[in-house]
């Protein structure tokens, strides 16, 4: 059993205890692995609509007139220019262009910007801003620990967030939401925030509340949505859901010795803005050729590659798998792995545990993303 | 309560003796531990071990576990049922989620293994 001593808590946690989940020691939190059972758990996100506690992450508000210069200056992708509501995903790098966190940043107005970043890293990340903040012009507010965070996710995601009492009057502007865009309106207990945003592939919500009203959106969804089948989701569904859809996690497809540019997500660098920290090391690791890259593999073989697993190439080590599992929806063993960029498609060896177990390179993404239009869209296989 | 007509290992396997066979598998809350089973990997049919030995793999989604021979002997069989449906591992494992059927060759070896009342102790009452 694992050791949960003296862990954060989020509002939701007597919550999940409570409902069979297993807690697990997770960024400093105490949070649900699983509930049901990952499969199941998984299959209710991909089908009907799951609610993830991700209360961990971090919220960051910067407000003031040089915010959105300072931000801008800070990660890879343009923050600039964007309309009100506007969210993006981006890197924020050192100076040798390595992975300090990928996150998102909101503007939630004029002057008035959210940047929500990965539970592990929030300190790092906290104090990283903290150290680069401009002396006027820019004030942060790190409101991580009052704030709590509720993914809704699904094809029936929409559907059950329109049933919020709280809502109820904002069903046209739950209609209007763009992938990757937000709203802010009032709660019980303060500001909420809602955007059409998330990390499954599939159409969803995530819901910034104050901590005092979490618990009684958590239960109203909860009940509301038994109809569509809503389930409460774990830590291990939320990575098989993003590793199908092969979405980057910190940690794995990313970290400090990693660039954007070998994690693949080269379209959040924009190599072309005037400066941002780490754009000379990225710059010229573009001109040069970028030395590795992210390639998505199927295990043919029997076995199961895990993090860390080498892959060999013609009998020579290239790289590593940065991510694998089996994967629920597609039923098979899957991975993602980081290797040299000459290596060419088709045929690979992964080491699992001493074994040799032959792979072969797959199309990104293995399953593709249902978050543009319709919700309950067919889903084209890769 | 686990079953009484069988022995237990630390490692939460279980073995049922008939004869000079055990059929052996892991317990019901080994499988449960380890979520739900997506691989299992068995020994060859006719490869002999000692008490102890790792003989196979069990893989859930999110975890590895090895599977421990309790006693020495030769694999006589293994479940084909399970490697082709790795879920009957957290659906009855203790039946039709059984692993593989050892011949013993040191039955003594059987002794030293708990009993159903002890394995329950292990796992807390």
């Amino acid at each position: 059993m694992d050791d949960l001593t003296g862990l954060k808590t989020t509002p939701l946690t007597a919550w999940h205890r409570a409902h069979g989940a297993k807690m697990v020691p997770y960024a400093g939190y105490e949070m649900p692995v699983q509930y049901e059972g990952v499969l199941a758990e998984h299959a209710a996100v991909r089908e009907h609509v799951g609610l993830f506690d991700i209360t961990h992450m971090g919220e960051i508000f910067v407000d003031g007139p040089l915010a959105e210069a300072w931000l801008d200056g800070l990660v890879t992708n343009r923050v600039t220019g964007g309309a009100l509501g506007k969210v993006v995903y981006t890197a924020m790098c050192k100076d040798d262009g390595g992975v300090l966190d990928d996150m998102l940043i909101y503007r939630l107005g004029a002057e008035r910007w959210l940047v929500v970043c990965n539970a592990a890293n929030h300190d790092k990340i906290a104090a990283w801003m903290k150290k680069h903040v401009p002396a006027a012009g820019v004030a942060m507010d790190d409101r991580s620990d009052a704030t709590a965070l509720i993914a809704v996710q699904g094809p029936d995601s929409r559907e059950l967030l329109g049933r919020l009492a709280r809502l109820a009057n904002l069903h046209a502007d739950i209609a209007a939401l763009d992938f990757y865009t937000a709203f802010t309106c009032p709660g019980a207990s303060g500001e909420w925030i809602v955007s059409r945003t998330g990390y499954t592939g599939e159409h969803g919500y995530e819901l910034y509340l104050p901590n005092a009203d979490a618990l009684a959106v958590w239960e109203e969804l909860a009940t509301r949505g038994a109809d569509l089948g809503v389930a409460p989701i774990g830590l291990a569904a939320r990575d098989t859901l993003r590793f199908e859809v092969c979405y980057c996690l910190y940690g794995h497809e990313l970290g400090e010795s990693i660039t954007p540019l070998e994690a693949g997500i080269g379209w959040a660098v924009k190599l072309k803005k005037d400066a941002f920290t780490g754009v000379a090391a990225l710059r010229a690791q573009q001109a040069a050729g970028v030395p590795r890259k992210l390639i998505a593999l199927e295990v043919t073989g029997r076995g199961i590659a895990r993090q860390d697993a080498r892959v060999l190439y013609q009998g020579r080590d290239v790289g590593y798998v940065t991510s694998g599992t089996f994967s629920p929806t597609l039923k098979k063993p899957l991975a993602l792995a980081l290797v040299e960029t000459g290596v060419p498609a088709g045929e690979l060896m992964i080491d699992i545990r001493g074994k040799g177990v032959e792979a072969r390179t797959t199309a990104f993404p293995f399953l593709s993303a249902r978050v543009k239009g319709d919700p309950l869209a067919a889903r084209t296989p890769a | 309560m686990v079953p009484a007509d069988r022995k237990y290992t630390q490692e939460h396997e279980w073995i049922l003796v008939d004869g000079g066979t055990g059929t052996v598998g892991v317990t019901e809350f080994a499988a449960h531990e380890l979520g739900d089973i997506v691989f299992v990997e068995l020994p060859a049919v006719g490869s002999t071990f000692t008490q102890g030995d790792a003989v196979g793999t069990i893989e859930s989604v999110k975890a590895v576990a090895d599977l421990y021979l309790p006693v020495s002997g030769e694999i006589v069989a293994v479940n084909d049922a399970v490697t082709g449906s790795p879920e009957l591992l957290n659906s009855d494992s203790f039946g039709g989620g059984w692993l593989v059927k050892v011949k013993l060759s040191a039955p003594a070896e059987l002794d030293a293994l708990l009993d159903a009342a002890a394995y329950n102790e292990l796992l807390g009452g």
